[in-house]
């Protein structure tokens, strides 16, 4: 079994590759859009500006077949960081909208002298709900963040995991066969691997 | 409730890893990647790797050394030394690396900061300011590893570097680097005061107090630490090391972003 990991230009690709890799996992990066159709489970990355990210997913034909594999074949599919982002319907950050397969807004984290924005730097979860994609995490666990913008899920059962900076926001959400994690698990060692490794199990 | 950072900031040269005091007198530290094996059993927060001699000799990144490294690393990365232009960096990112540190390049080309802001995102771009004070005690911003005086003055660049686009500022005293003898804390609280992103306070940790007080006093969102963490103690040999989680967490607790989970 193989995880697909979405090169469409914008992403730590190589970081998440290295992470499965160390972890036993085979691991494919393609932006061809048949490999993309035939994969078993998709993991959308992401480093950069919402619109950015979404202009190149919507360019091409790569939209149609993300839609397709997500919505109608319910193929396992992992967003990170800005991937998580774009899961939702529309950011702050930009104008274009999401894939909106997450009922929820992207938004800015408010900007104050006592909480520095982007969020950067590890930071604790804690378990909204239980689900495969969390389970057996070593204790106290802790991820890394980097990231200027939060999710906002409208519902709450989407919320699996929740952080503290300010706002209690959504760290990873969860619907159906899709998942986000706005942290990212390929720098965050043995929490991360955890993460990668119930994803690859699913 | 976020952790402060604490990032061991390892300097190279070359293919080596060394250690300078106030950016001299360079001490052969060991291999790098060896180095880096070492800092991923111990799960430190993240690393950052500062080639101080690249722009003086007028050397572009290692990518060759800097790819070995980040095949190791499964925690956030950044790279700094003799990045000049636009390609530089994009092959550093493209490697694995999350962050560039960029000073020299932006006396001169102001605007590489802000083309790779908006393309990789402010988060992924460090903008660092070298301080030394001068004879007469001023302090100035520094560009070339600390051989030229910008004539800045250290806050109004770090103010210029967040506008141009920079997500955090690694503010160096200089003066304080490799002496063990604690940070420049008010130096470091005039530049935190003044901007809106993350400062990186680096030079002159010795102890896990002196990271608590930078913070504290000095208004410092994390620490870069060098020789204490390559050195047994100070004056002794060489010896890989990272402060007690229990030790950091007692000095750094719970932080500005407040909060209990």
């Amino acid at each position: 079994m193989t995880v697909t990991i979405v090169d469409y230009g914008m992403g730590n690709l190589g970081s998440i590759r290295n992470m499965l890799k160390r972890i036993g996992v085979d691991a494919v990066v393609t932006g061809d859009l048949e490999s993309i159709n035939a994969a078993e489970k998709l993991l959308l990355p992401g480093v950069g500006a919402f619109d950015a990210a979404m202009g190149r997913i919507n360019a091409g034909g790569l939209r149609e077949v993300l839609d397709r594999k997500a919505l109608e074949e319910g193929t396992p599919i992992l967003g990170i960081c800005l991937g998580m982002q774009l899961l939702t319907r529309s950011s702050e950050e930009g104008e274009l909208k999401g894939l909106g397969w997450i009922e929820a807004r992207t938004r800015r984290f408010p900007p104050s002298r006592h909480l520095k924005v982007p969020h950067m730097g590890w930071n604790l979860v804690r378990e909204a709900r239980p689900s495969p994609l969390t389970r057996d995490l070593p204790e106290e666990p802790r991820f890394y963040f980097v990231h200027s913008y939060f999710v906002d899920v409208d519902r709450a059962e989407d919320s699996i995991l929740k952080t503290r900076y300010g706002v209690e926001f959504d760290s990873a959400v969860q619907r159906d066969n899709i998942y986000g994690a706005q942290f990212h698990p390929e720098k965050s060692h043995k929490f991360g691997m955890r993460i990668l490794q119930n994803f690859a199990e699913l | 409730m976020l952790r402060t950072r604490v990032i061991p900031a390892l300097l190279l040269r070359g293919a080596s890893l060394v250690k300078t005091v106030r950016y001299g007198r360079f001490r052969y530290i060991g291999d790098p990647v060896n180095t880096v094996r070492i800092f991923n059993e111990l799960e430190v927060d993240e690393l950052l790797f500062l080639d101080i001699s690249a722009t003086p000799a007028a050397r572009p990144p290692n990518v060759d050394l800097l790819a070995d490294i980040a095949n190791e690393c499964f925690m956030p990365l950044g790279y700094g030394g003799g990045i000049r232009d636009f390609e530089q960096a994009r092959a550093v990112f493209d490697i694995g690396f999350e962050k560039v540190a960029v000073n020299t390049a932006a006396f001169e080309k102001p605007e590489l900061i802000s083309r790779l802001a908006e393309r990789y995102g402010s988060q992924a771009i460090i903008g660092v300011v070298d301080v030394k004070k001068d004879l007469l005690g001023r302090r100035h911003a520094r560009s070339h590893s600390g051989r030229r005086n910008s004539r800045r003055d250290p806050v109004e660049w770090a103010r210029e570097l967040e506008a141009l686009g920079a997500g955090e500022i690694l503010l160096t005293a200089i003066d304080h680097e490799g002496t063990w003898d604690g940070f420049d804390v008010a130096l470091t609280r005039r530049v935190a005061d003044a901007v809106d992103i993350p400062v990186i306070a680096h030079g002159g940790a010795g102890t896990v107090e002196h990271l608590g007080e930078v913070v504290r006093e000095g208004g410092a969102s994390a620490v870069a630490v060098g020789s204490m963490v390559v050195f047994q103690k100070k004056g002794m040999g060489v010896l890989v090391n990272f402060p007690e989680r229990d030790a950091l967490e007692r000095v750094l607790g719970t932080t500005q972003a407040g909060g209990l989970r």
